[in-house]
């Protein structure tokens, strides 16, 4: 156990530097020429004098080769430190301090509605038994990933805002406004959810200790909740990296057509106005989040279901024939 | 070479060609059947056609000029007469929209055509070499999988500068890890099979292996993934588009189209809710088609 928990933790630093190293490679050394974006940026017309590219040159040390500039970011990186944001004249740092708890506020709702709607449509399609309406719950999934995020908010406010008045169209005050947004980012992620676990229970469903339960005399509701559910939601675990990281992808999208301040917003701003350090920044966190949300489904995933440990099935979480 | 192992190999696979050609085109003639029996499917892959149609030649289904500009009829709800209604500028937006679907369908083009690519030769070379390379390519695919894709996309789109074609190739470059992971996997399931084996022992090279044997016989899965890329392409060009980073103003795409009708939300609601509601059945059609080719496989 302390052998895995050391490679997993391994595995993720690794994965994070690589990342960092990605983003450093697009945003600094790809054709581009970042002085010029930087010199936009700090409101400059007309072709920048050579005093000026020289300054700005020495400040973000371009003049450097490129390897030498690498690892200065990667040792300021470690340091939490990703330089000035250009737009802002602020550090990308206490940007992203100051930006990130209404994100986190509307990204753990969103994740908690996730759960509710994805879980409790994957229930209902498998447990209602009149077929047209089990064929119809079976297809909704579909529907939810298909939309455009930012559509279905605009809907959402059309709805619940303009004719309804229910909730605020945009803002960050409150917890009624974060209703709209967080439901704007958890319909297209509960669709996810409930595709993964419909299959799961339906596999499930057909399997031998399910029949046995069945006639055991159990009542289907005790079956499908303790028996089918428990076995179904092992393997819906292991998406929950990918929920998270679609999650905080739709933050930008949610943020921006709800106006609200945020991560998300902060990232369509800071791409707009091509303000490379704070891009680096915001990437590099969310990879963060998202490597660091994988690493802790890799820890708890073997004290749920022990047979990944051994080596015999050590890579594969598939087999749940067994498991009763 | 290519005699010796023609002749070598003929003995040992099971079915003659001939029988093997009848085979395939019952197996072909069942897979439609199957397909004419479902209406959604069809339905779908009806749409899709038309959308692409109105990419290729939008005065097919809207004759008039997507900037003409009709000041006295602007805001204009859908009617027979503007099947989408009219924008702030008087715009018929019904062919506006089938006019940005040139940009749209392009910028999907671009970049499923890129990720196919790029992750058939990662995905391929990964799962044929082994060895290092594998490890080494892999490693990268994890590293671009860590990183959410749009977010990635955002990072590419910052340093190529906005614009359709850079939209595309930052949503394309997102879209490679799951290709080439696919392409691996598949490349490694036939290769150990006993026919590429027998290939192989008689004399066969790698490159004709590859192309002869391997290369025929993965493309099922690899073709699915890429009907569902499609969708997801789809939404992430129009996701970018809708933030800004797309064509500029007078162009429109169906991104930016949806973006420019919320400022009328209040009043004209259908310069966002239609647009998005096309764009939404066009993602959907690709998802069912993907799918329903996905259970005819697992049958096969």
């Amino acid at each position: 156990m302390v052998q895995y928990t050391a490679r997993r933790v391994a595995q993720a630093i690794a994965v994070l530097w690589a990342a960092y190293t990605v983003t450093f490679v697009v945003l600094y050394a790809l054709p581009s020429d970042p002085v010029s974006i930087l010199l936009n940026q700090a409101g400059g017309t007309g072709r920048p004098s050579a005093d000026q590219v020289a300054k700005i040159q020495a400040a973000y040390g371009f003049d450097d080769p490129i390897v030498v500039q690498y690892w200065h970011h990667l040792v300021d990186a470690f340091q939490l430190d990703f330089g000035q944001s250009v737009s802002r004249g602020q550090s990308v740092t206490s940007l992203l301090a100051e930006n990130l708890p209404p994100t986190i506020a509307l990204t753990a709702v969103a994740l908690v509605l996730t759960t509710l709607i994805g879980g409790g449509l994957a229930f209902l399609a498998t447990y209602v038994g009149w077929r047209p309406l089990r064929s119809f719950l079976h297809r909704l999934p579909a529907v939810g990933v298909s939309f455009p995020t930012f559509w279905v908010g605009l809907l959402l406010i059309q709805l619940f805002s303009f004719s309804l008045g229910w909730f605020p169209a945009t803002g960050s005050g409150g917890v009624s406004s974060l209703v709209l947004p967080a439901l704007t980012m958890s319909l297209p992620t509960s669709g996810i959810l409930a595709q993964v676990l419909i299959r799961g229970l339906d596999d499930t469903l057909d399997q031998a200790h399910i029949a046995t339960a069945r006639a055991k005399g159990l009542s289907r509701l005790t079956i499908h909740t303790k028996h089918a559910l428990k076995n179904a939601s092992l393997p819906a675990l292991t998406i929950l990296g990918v929920l998270v990281g679609a999650t905080v992808t739709n933050a930008v999208v949610a943020e921006t057509v709800f106006s609200r301040l945020g991560i998300g917003r902060l990232a369509q701003q800071a791409v707009l106005a091509q303000d490379i350090p704070l891009v680096q920044g915001i990437v590099v966190l969310a990879a963060g989040v998202f490597v660091v949300v994988n690493l802790v489904v890799d820890l708890i995933y073997p004290l749920l279901d022990p047979r990944v440990l051994q080596p015999t099935s050590s890579r594969s979480l598939a087999p749940l024939e067994v498991a009763a | 070479m290519t005699l010796a192992d023609a002749e070598l190999v003929r003995p040992i696979t099971p079915a003659p060609p001939t029988a093997d050609r009848d085979e395939t085109s019952s197996r072909t003639r069942q897979t439609a059947h199957a397909l004419l029996r479902r209406p959604g499917f069809l339905i779908a892959v009806a749409y899709v056609v038309l959308v692409i149609l109105s990419a290729i030649a939008p005065r097919l289904f809207a004759s008039g000029d997507p900037t003409q500009t009709e000041p006295k009829d602007k805001f204009l709800a859908p009617s027979l007469h503007h099947l989408f209604g009219t924008d702030e500028l008087g715009r018929d937006l019904f062919t506006r929209m089938v006019h940005g679907s040139a940009l749209s369908v392009e910028a999907t083009a671009i970049s499923v055509g890129l990720a196919v690519v790029a992750g058939l030769t990662i995905g391929v070379v990964s799962g044929y070499a082994g060895g290092w390379a594998d490890s080494l390519l892999m490693r990268f695919v994890d590293v671009l999988l860590a990183i959410p894709a749009l977010l990635l996309a955002l990072a590419i789109v910052t340093a190529l500068g906005f614009g359709t074609v850079n939209v595309a190739i930052a949503v394309g470059v997102g879209l490679t890890p799951g290709f080439a992971r696919v392409t691996r996997a598949e490349v490694l399931r036939v290769k150990t099979l006993p026919y590429v084996e027998a290939a192989r022992s008689s004399g066969a090279g790698p490159l004709r292996v590859l192309r002869r044997h391997i290369l025929p016989n993965s493309w099922g899965p690899v073709a699915v993934l890429a009907v569902l890329d499609f969708g997801t392409a789809i939404l992430a060009v129009s996701s970018l588009s809708f933030l800004g980073f797309g064509a500029p103003p007078p162009e429109a795409e169906w991104g930016s189209l949806v973006a420019a009708g919320r400022t009328y939300l209040v009043t004209s609601p259908w310069l966002t809710l239609l647009p998005g509601l096309a764009v939404g059945a066009a993602v959907y059609a690709l998802n069912h088609i993907g799918k329903t080719f996905e259970e005819l496989q697992r049958w096969h």
